[in-house]
């Protein structure tokens, strides 16, 4: 039987972690993150792990411990926001290039600058082309299923890729919520050993890692790492079904909320997926044919899937928490047009940047969204595709 | 798939070549040719040398080996041409010239 609890979402990371046992943990404290650590080291003083806990001085050197520790043979883990995502950018690559399956918690939020402690996707988005796996979280239970099973996805040995798992900071990790919790043995059950096939500690065989890579063979080094990463679609979904069986919880590339009759949808991610959630209720109700999909695989970026579900909808929305000044719309809104290129054309299509800098999006501000898009359905004019929902004029 | 570094050569396919670039050997920097970034080339005379052993501590790639308290000809495989065993030869028994020259010697 499944442990009923109520945890926040840095809780339910940390519960995860104690579970989850790693060889090492190291980690530097930053808003909204800081709890995960902070938890996690009071679990090592307890005896309740068996983890190396290294307090390192930022958060470059928290990720190359990482590194050095993933590469001896070890089971790493860690856990940022923003600005010290940001202090690990180089190594976030190296650690990628060199299949190193280190597990992170990402609890998003805005990258300065302005300053800003609150939530908003600028970072992990940021990271996206850095060659780790991306999963994201509605909820703390999300939180806490996703990195459990995140240790599969990325240890396996089709993929051995970093894997961040990211939730909204505050929204997420603060807010304390139910959830429920697998028994410590299923966990240590369903994770296994970490087995790697070579690993700097072994005294039966020499290696090298992380060698000078000239341009003779850097090119299909770069090809053998992006086979992971296509590897990791297959993998994720495999995982997912296993641990459905676990835990009773479905999980898949993205979630389809009243989706498959819908007319009007809106495309997001994590925790203000909830309250949109809640819009498509009331709306349904009025008799709109509303509906939404909320990824949860970023990376790999699931297109074909993404555009079956999405291809009989009308009017569509993408959500973007975070923008990447490209001048006409965000991350999110590029990656799903460009899925539904050439697979799912007609869609009348508007991408909206919200919630930057931990702005409140709440019901209405969903409900506005729809509202345009019923517009756009009505008059068949989509006027702006880039827009900033609820911006001061 | 443990590879050996001299089976990664530049016609080795993506499918076959050691994860993250790894080598599962030791000892293989040898087999890296870093002669190949020479522009200049040091050259020794011998007639002028008195075996003083100034020039060999002094090469940062190891490239005069010193075989029974002797120096030997250049190591030109590994030697990149930085002219320090010049600069610190007392007898004027090393010689500086352009690569260029020495590769139009030999046509």
């Amino acid at each position: 039987m499944s442990i009923r609890e109520r945890l926040s979402g840095n809780e339910a990371v940390a519960v995860a972690m104690r579970q989850i046992n790693p060889d090492v943990v190291a980690a530097f404290p930053i808003t909204p993150s800081t709890e995960i650590p902070q938890y996690f080291s009071q679990f090592v003083s307890n005896g309740q792990v068996q983890t190396e806990f290294v307090a390192v001085e930022s958060e470059h050197s928290a990720m190359s411990a990482c590194v050095g520790a993933q590469a001896a043979g070890s089971r790493t883990m860690t856990a940022t926001s923003a600005n010290g995502l940001a202090l690990m950018w180089e190594v976030l690559y190296i650690a990628a290039a060199m299949k190193l399956p280190i597990t992170m918690s990402c609890v998003n939020r805005a990258l300065s600058g302005p300053l800003n402690i609150h939530n908003d996707h600028s970072d992990s988005m940021g990271a996206r082309d850095s060659g780790w796996v991306q999963l994201y979280s509605e909820t703390n239970q999300e939180a806490y299923d996703n990195l459990i099973q995140a240790i599969r996805i990325g240890e396996h040995k089709d993929v051995m890729l970093p894997v961040m798992v990211c939730q909204d900071g505050f929204i997420t990790s603060h807010a304390v919520e139910n959830i429920e919790l697998l028994e410590d043995d299923k966990v240590k059950a369903f994770i296994g050993e970490y087995k790697p096939e070579h690993y700097l500690l072994n005294p039966e065989e020499q290696i090298a890692i992380g060698p000078l890579d000239l341009p003779a063979h850097c090119f299909e080094h770069k090809r053998e790492q992006a086979q992971s990463m296509i590897n990791a679609k297959k993998v994720i979904m495999e995982v997912a079904k296993e641990y459905e069986k676990l835990s009773g919880r479905k999980y898949d590339y993205f979630e389809e909320y009243k989706l498959k009759d819908a007319e009007l949808a809106i495309v997001i991610i994590n925790s203000t997926a909830g309250t949109a959630k809640t819009v498509v209720d009331s709306l349904r109700e009025k008799g709109v044919k509303a509906g939404l999909l909320k990824i949860r695989v970023f990376r790999p970026f699931p297109e074909e899937e993404i555009a079956e579900a999405l291809k009989h909808i009308k009017v569509l929305a993408i959500m973007d928490k975070a923008e990447s000044f490209s001048a006409v719309g965000g991350p999110l809104g590029a990656e799903i047009k460009s899925a539904l290129y050439g697979r799912a054309e007609g869609i009348k299509v508007v991408n909206f940047i919200y919630g930057l800098g931990g702005r409140d999006v709440k019901a209405n501000d969903i409900d506005k969204v729809y509202s345009e898009l019923l517009e756009i359905l009505k008059t068949g004019k989509v006027k702006e595709t880039y827009r900033y929902l609820g911006i001061r004029e | 798939m443990s590879k050996k570094a001299k089976e990664m050569t530049p016609e080795t396919p993506w499918k076959e070549i050691t994860p993250g670039g790894a080598i599962y050997e030791a000892g293989n920097a040898e087999g890296y040719r870093t002669g190949d970034w020479r522009s200049m080339r040091p050259v020794w005379i011998e007639e002028k040398c008195t075996q003083c052993m100034l020039c060999p501590p002094t090469c940062p790639d190891t490239a005069i080996p010193v075989k029974e308290s002797k120096r030997l000809d250049f190591d030109y495989d590994h030697c990149k041409g930085c002219g320090v065993c010049v600069k610190a030869c007392p007898f004027d028994a090393i010689g500086f010239i352009k690569e260029q020259d020495k590769e139009e010697q030999e046509v």
